[in-house]
């Protein structure tokens, strides 16, 4: 009995990353955003956790604190300490259509399960069924960075895409091997803080973190 | 051994320079370190030639087991990288060019400096930034890790993004914003292929290290799920394809190329772009083994083929100098990406030749559009007039440059669109037309806008800091090597890596 329950739990915690990526899509605060994404990591973390538990793979543990370390500590912080410097604390994103976006959503889902059933088959790991959702949080997040007009929210859109991947890593394959895991979360690091590097770059040009300024460079 | 100290010297240099890039002496400590790791690459590729492919830490190395730091450190690098004549061309060609660029890079930023565009902190950054650079792309080419590989490409972009916003003007900044997001909008695509992959592998090899290990995929790749690694390599070719510029995928590409200083410019064209698409190649293998040709040879042909026309008929349209030749880039990788995607002996060994000229003829042009543009003061080609009188020297360089890249024989470039048109002409006819006509749209092009940017009248002045010479004519001399005569030894290796991945 042991084992199924767990299985349930990771099945439980995917959909709520599912959930996590749906909320962030029609989210308008900057500052709630940065709450879910850390939500994001926590059940990412938790059900690394579990399936390290259930299938006594050691480096799983490592990359579960990793994951606590990173995502749900660190980059919210660096996130939060950016926000509050340039001022943007409370900004609300006007979002035009969050309806259309939403079902836009429901069929990139559709999609994502479509494309991940044949694989999930194949797989002999315990939590096979969420390698979709995996795939559908990403192409969620993809989603997100498209109809976001400002700079944050891209940028926590990508990091959330990011999450989604990690999720498919070890929902599919009980985690890639440590050097990797290590490395890809290096540079996840590197780029938030190239990004923050890059927001008050951005703001001294065009007083505004409004990527439709970054818009001009077109083919005429 | 010669394995890490290439990987070690450029990020010995990372370090040292970003203490001391601000220096008067930093840009000739660049240049320094890029030759020493030009000649570490040169020793490597001298074991290669007499010792075949090598992996590294082999099985033979034993660490002593009760120095615990040293023993972890053994397994954690073990069969970690490895040289095969494919990859290590492509380093010795990486450790080549990123040398001659630091020798450009030398005059050409004393002299942005001195138009005020850059100051010593920005220069700090810029130098220590481009070793890293050259780190990254040696990692990726040697590491025999499918998931260190996604990491060391993230790494460049990582590395480069910041290059490319070096001057702060608002295009610049929203170049590397655009460079940066659909990068790693990219990359991230390659993350999942590479998750399928390992997905795939952990089946037959089991789960832990060696299963991302490109020696043993390639031994077992007969044996991989189809479905998986159909999917797998659709993820990795848009993944990587988006870092080699491959139509649709490509928007990033001139604007990086256009804004960020035009050292920059010509390692991205002349090497990143490689190094994306050996990436895309090692993945094509892969599939290959468990699929069959057509499926993967299609993909790539597809893309590469829609590349080469595109990017074409864009050319005429441009008025940058520098965007100009980004879209040429784009165009050219799309014929690498078709050879590859033919596949078989001759067309990979096209490929290869086409990688080697064109990384050499677009980085030679890139230096003398670098120092035409910056005589001139403007990057738009109607200001740029009469090169021929305000530095004759230059002014022949971009007419040389231009007509190798147009593939006019008897330039190295000729040889190998030649030989990609005539396999094309033997196996896939219908291509042939598409090809013939995006070529001749580039000639027509690219052409007609050199000449009277080198011809015509000017009363511009000369520059008071002269140009580095040397490296725009070592390049087209070699091309014009290559396009006349290719050294036995030099065939025997392009033949060794086209049977490894044709």
């Amino acid at each position: 009995m042991g084992i199924p329950l767990l299985a349930q739990l990771v099945n439980v915690l995917a959909a709520f990353l599912l959930l996590i990526a749906f909320a962030m899509l029609s989210q308008r605060r900057v500052l709630t955003l940065i709450k879910l994404l850390a939500w994001q990591g926590a059940a990412l973390a938790a059900s690394t956790a579990i399936v390290a538990w259930s299938t006594g793979q050691t480096h799983l543990y490592y990359s579960a604190l990793l994951t606590v370390l990173l995502k749900v500590i660190l980059i919210p912080w660096v996130l939060h300490r950016l926000i509050d410097r340039l001022f943007v604390r409370w900004d609300i994103e006007t979002l035009i259509n969050i309806p259309t976006t939403m079902l836009i959503g429901i069929g990139l889902v559709i999609f994502a399960f479509a494309l991940a059933t044949p694989i999930s088959q194949m797989a002999t790991t315990l939590t096979r069924s969420t390698l979709g959702i995996a795939l559908a949080s990403v192409l969620l997040s993809f989603l997100m960075m498209i109809v976001r007009q400002k700079a944050v929210p891209q940028v926590i859109g990508f990091l959330a895409m990011e999450n989604g991947l990690f999720f498919a890593a070890t929902s599919a394959t009980y985690g890639m091997p440590l050097v990797v895991e290590l490395g890809v979360a290096l540079d996840v690091l590197v780029g938030t803080f190239i990004f923050g590097i890059f927001f008050f770059h951005i703001r001294e040009r065009f007083d505004s973190l409004d990527i439709r300024h970054l818009e001009k460079l077109k083919e005429d | 051994m010669e394995i890490a100290i290439v990987l070690c010297l450029p990020l010995i240099g990372a370090l040292l320079l970003a203490l001391a890039g601000h220096r008067g002496w930093a840009p000739e400590l660049n240049a320094t370190m890029s030759f020493a790791t030009f000649l570490a690459a040169t020793l490597l590729t001298a074991r290669v030639i007499s010792g075949g492919t090598m992996v590294w830490l082999g099985e033979q190395f034993v660490a002593d087991q009760s120095n615990v730091l040293l023993a972890t450190l053994a397994g954690l690098l073990r069969e970690q990288f490895f040289v095969d004549p494919f990859n290590v061309f492509l380093v010795a060609l990486t450790a080549f060019v990123g040398f001659t660029t630091a020798l450009f890079s030398r005059p050409y930023m004393r002299t942005e400096q001195d138009h005020g565009r850059v100051n010593a902190k920005r220069l700090r950054l810029y130098h220590s930034m481009y070793q890293l650079f050259t780190f990254t792309m040696l990692l990726c080419l040697l590491s025999n890790n499918v998931g260190v590989l996604w990491v060391a490409m993230e790494g460049a972009t990582l590395s480069t993004v910041l290059l490319v916003s070096l001057y702060r003007t608002p295009a610049s900044l929203e170049a590397a914003w655009k460079y940066f997001i659909l990068c790693s909008v990219g990359l991230a695509q390659a993350l999942f292929g590479t998750i399928l992959l390992y997905f795939a592998a952990e089946k037959v090899l089991g789960p832990g290290g060696t299963s991302l290990l490109w020696t043993h995929l390639h031994q077992v790749r007969g044996q991989l799920e189809p479905t998986v690694l159909s999917l797998a390599f659709v993820f990795l070719l848009v993944g990587y394809g988006t870092k080699v510029g491959l139509v649709p995928l490509h928007n990033w590409l001139p604007d990086a190329h256009a804004e960020g200083p035009t050292p920059i410019s010509a390692v991205l064209s002349g090497l990143l772009l490689n190094v994306a698409l050996y990436a895309v190649v090692r993945s094509k293998v892969l599939v290959d083994g468990a699929l069959g040709r057509n499926f993967s040879g299609g993909l790539m042909m597809g893309f590469g083929l829609l590349s080469v026309v595109v990017a074409a008929f864009f050319l005429s349209r441009q008025r940058d100098i520098k965007r100009m030749f980004a879209y040429s880039s784009v165009e050219h990788m799309g014929i690498m990406t078709f050879a590859f995607g033919m596949g078989g002996a001759v067309a990979a060994f096209a490929g290869l030749l086409h990688m080697t000229v064109h990384s050499l003829t677009k980085s030679a042009i890139f230096f003398t559009v670098g120092h035409a543009s910056q005589a001139a003061g403007t990057q738009n080609m109607d200001s740029i007039r009469g090169l021929i009188q305000t530095s004759p020297t230059i002014g022949w360089g971009l007419v040389l440059g231009s007509l190798a890249i147009l593939g006019l024989p008897p330039f190295g470039v000729f040889t190998s669109e030649f030989m990609v048109l005539t396999t094309a002409m033997h196996e896939h006819s219908w291509a042939t037309p598409f090809l013939l006509v995006a070529l001749g749209v580039a000639f027509a092009s690219i052409f007609g806008k050199v000449q009277p940017m080198v011809f015509g009248e000017t009363t511009a002045q000369r520059l008071p800091r002269g140009p580095a010479l040397v490296p725009v004519f070592a390049h087209l001399a070699i091309v014009l090597v290559l396009g006349v005569y290719v050294p036995p030894y030099l065939v025997g290796w392009y033949r060794q890596a086209a049977a490894l991945i044709g």
